[in-house]
């Protein structure tokens, strides 16, 4: 077969709702697309850590550090499995760490924002979680097998996740004055940087009638962003949360809520590295991957030896 | 019971006092540990540490809850936040800066091989039954601890040159706060007594034992015990750290008492 009619093929596959699996064939441009999305998904994971880590030290009960401690330990799984479904497509983990931590690799611009009080801790469960959810449902249909799995496994585990976040949020909002405040103080934060996880307008974003065509994706930004929006008025509505847009209204025509403008402005900004915690990120990054140099140098030189010594054996 | 206090008095108040020099050991190295949270050398490693500080930290606060279930106070939480670091009774082996990652592995290490004998011969002698369910259920997570670290002995001290070197420096830096693990006193007599715990020091040839052959296996050497040893944690003598670790760890509960935080 030659190219046009491998391509076609492909995309009878696609179209057909097979899924595509490591070995099979697939265009240069899926691949590197894929490789793209993936290693940026699993960044994400791995910067997350570092704002909710923030507060596991301050969890204000022991139940709530556990709850935490336990978050942030499922974000590095999260991780670990789609670094390991991107090296299926014949990627190495070290090379996409360090596309981002001394790169140009993105990852979710969401996590560049501070942790600043605890109920931040609840509203990156319940909003950052509750947006990453609306698109991992839509990935999990993705047609590259590996990646429609690990985030099958992810959307359950995060689930919970939202859950934890907005019961705990909905005891702080029905609690004392100063957990009311902290709790409408890190929405009116938050809001709007969870509008923009879902990326540019569709009219401004590049990869997506690509990805459309290929069903990595099966739905637009704006498309996921209006079920989000729609999703959390109810939701912040049933536990007393004024969420800090005036512009918010039903629309009776379309069945979904209107929302005001997105202050595009700042999420170009954030993207460029000119959000607030930016640097600070990527330097803690940076900081663990070469404190932690030694230790993978001694893993490495220690299974050597023994290997060695085994061989030597028998 | 701080420097302040008496000896507990009555079987109650025995039991009370060893919950929490078991948790307060536990709590404060969860701790420690869950400061790696995102900074560890690799992936697999925030795992397992994230792993090793939730079973520390679901430990003690099984432990604070049984007590407070004695004590008739209203949760765990009681202990962890509300209390002073003269009333904590950890070693403060486990309060020292969480340190790099040798620094972390030594500690662990050395911790989870007293854990893991303590334990062992605990269930054996505890007739109190919540008390010996509770410490048979961690106890096979301390297996994991110890197996962990070990191995992890094992590949800084039979690794490069310069992961010798700094498990080497680990070792030796931690070796004066490893003498409080065997020290007892009258509340420990009191609490062998009543069979709810044992004589420690006897724990400490077998100790030396497991850790000199692990040391070996790694080409690394076993510090001198005639040396300085640290004393006085069990009894609320603490080193300066444990201060700053409660002040970060107490401050939002403290500061709001009256809010529902579970």
């Amino acid at each position: 077969m030659d190219t046009r009619e491998k391509l076609d093929a492909f995309q009878k596959r696609i179209d057909n709702d097979e899924k595509i699996e490591p070995k099979d064939w697939m265009p240069d441009r899926y691949r590197k697309q894929l490789i793209r999305m993936m290693s940026q998904h699993a960044h994400s994971e791995i910067v997350g850590m570092l704002p909710e880590g923030n507060w596991i030290t301050r969890a204000p009960s022991l139940e709530r550090k556990l709850v935490l401690l336990a978050k942030v330990q499922d974000e590095a799984g999260h991780g670990l499995y789609l670094y390991s479904s991107t090296e299926t497509l014949g990627a190495r983990r070290q090379e996409l760490v360090e596309d981002y931590i001394y790169g140009t690799a993105k990852y979710s611009s969401i996590f560049n924002y501070p942790t600043l009080t605890y109920a931040d801790i609840c509203v990156i469960g319940w909003l950052v979680d509750g947006a990453a959810i609306v698109n991992q449902t839509m990935l999990a249909k993705s047609s590259y097998g590996p990646y429609a799995r690990a985030n099958i496994r992810i959307c359950r585990e995060e689930s919970f996740h939202k859950k934890q976040g907005y019961e705990m949020l909905a005891k702080m909002a029905a609690g004392t004055p100063e957990q009311r405040r902290m709790a409408q103080d890190a929405v009116n934060r938050w809001w709007w940087p969870t509008l923009m996880m879902f990326g540019p307008p569709d009219d401004e974003s590049p990869n997506s009638a690509e990805l459309i065509r290929w069903k990595v994706k099966t739905k637009t930004n704006d498309e996921l962003r209006q079920s989000y929006v729609d999703q959390m008025v109810m939701e912040a509505e049933a536990i007393g949360i004024k969420l800090p847009d005036p512009e918010l209204k039903y629309n009776n025509n379309t069945g979904h809520w209107d929302f005001g403008e997105i202050p595009w402005d700042e999420f170009w900004n954030v993207i460029k590295g000119n959000g607030p915690m930016n640097r600070e990120r990527i330097k803690a990054r940076r900081k663990a991957y070469e404190e932690g140099a030694w230790v993978r140098e001694a893993a490495m030189e220690y299974a050597r030896k023994k290997q060695l010594r085994e061989e030597k054996a028998s | 019971m701080s420097t302040l206090e008496t000896i507990p008095n009555s079987k109650k108040e025995v039991l009370v006092e060893i919950l929490l020099r078991l948790a307060d050991d536990r709590l404060i190295l969860g701790h420690r540990l869950s400061e790696w949270a995102g900074h560890a050398p690799e992936l697999e490693e925030d795992l397992a540490l994230a792993n090793i500080a939730l079973d520390m930290i679901g430990h003690a606060s099984a432990l604070y809850g049984y007590a407070a279930q004695l004590e008739d106070k209203p949760d765990e939480d009681h202990y962890a936040y509300f209390r002073d670091d003269i009333d904590f009774k950890n070693i403060a082996l486990t309060e020292l800066p969480r340190g790099d990652f040798a620094f972390t592995t030594a500690r662990l290490f050395l911790f989870s091989t007293f854990s893991y004998l303590l334990y062992n011969n605990i269930t054996q002698v505890i007739e109190e039954e919540q008390f010996n369910g509770i410490i048979k259920k961690h106890f096979n997570e301390i297996k994991y601890h110890l197996r962990h670290s070990r191995e992890w002995v094992l590949r800084l001290g039979d690794g490069t040159d310069l992961s010798k070197l700094k498990i080497q420096q680990a070792i030796d830096d931690l070796w004066m706060y490893t003498g409080e693990m065997f020290e007892t006193d009258k509340t420990e007599n009191l609490a062998a007594g009543y069979n709810l715990f044992i004589d420690v020091p006897v724990l400490k040839n077998e100790w030396m034992k497991w850790v000199t052959e692990t040391l070996e296996e790694a080409t690394l050497k076993t510090p001198d015990n005639n040396q300085y040893m640290f004393t006085g944690s069990r009894q609320g003598r603490h080193t300066e750290h444990l201060g700053r670790l409660l002040a970060e760890m107490q401050f939002l509960r403290r500061s709001y008492p009256d809010a529902d935080w579970k």
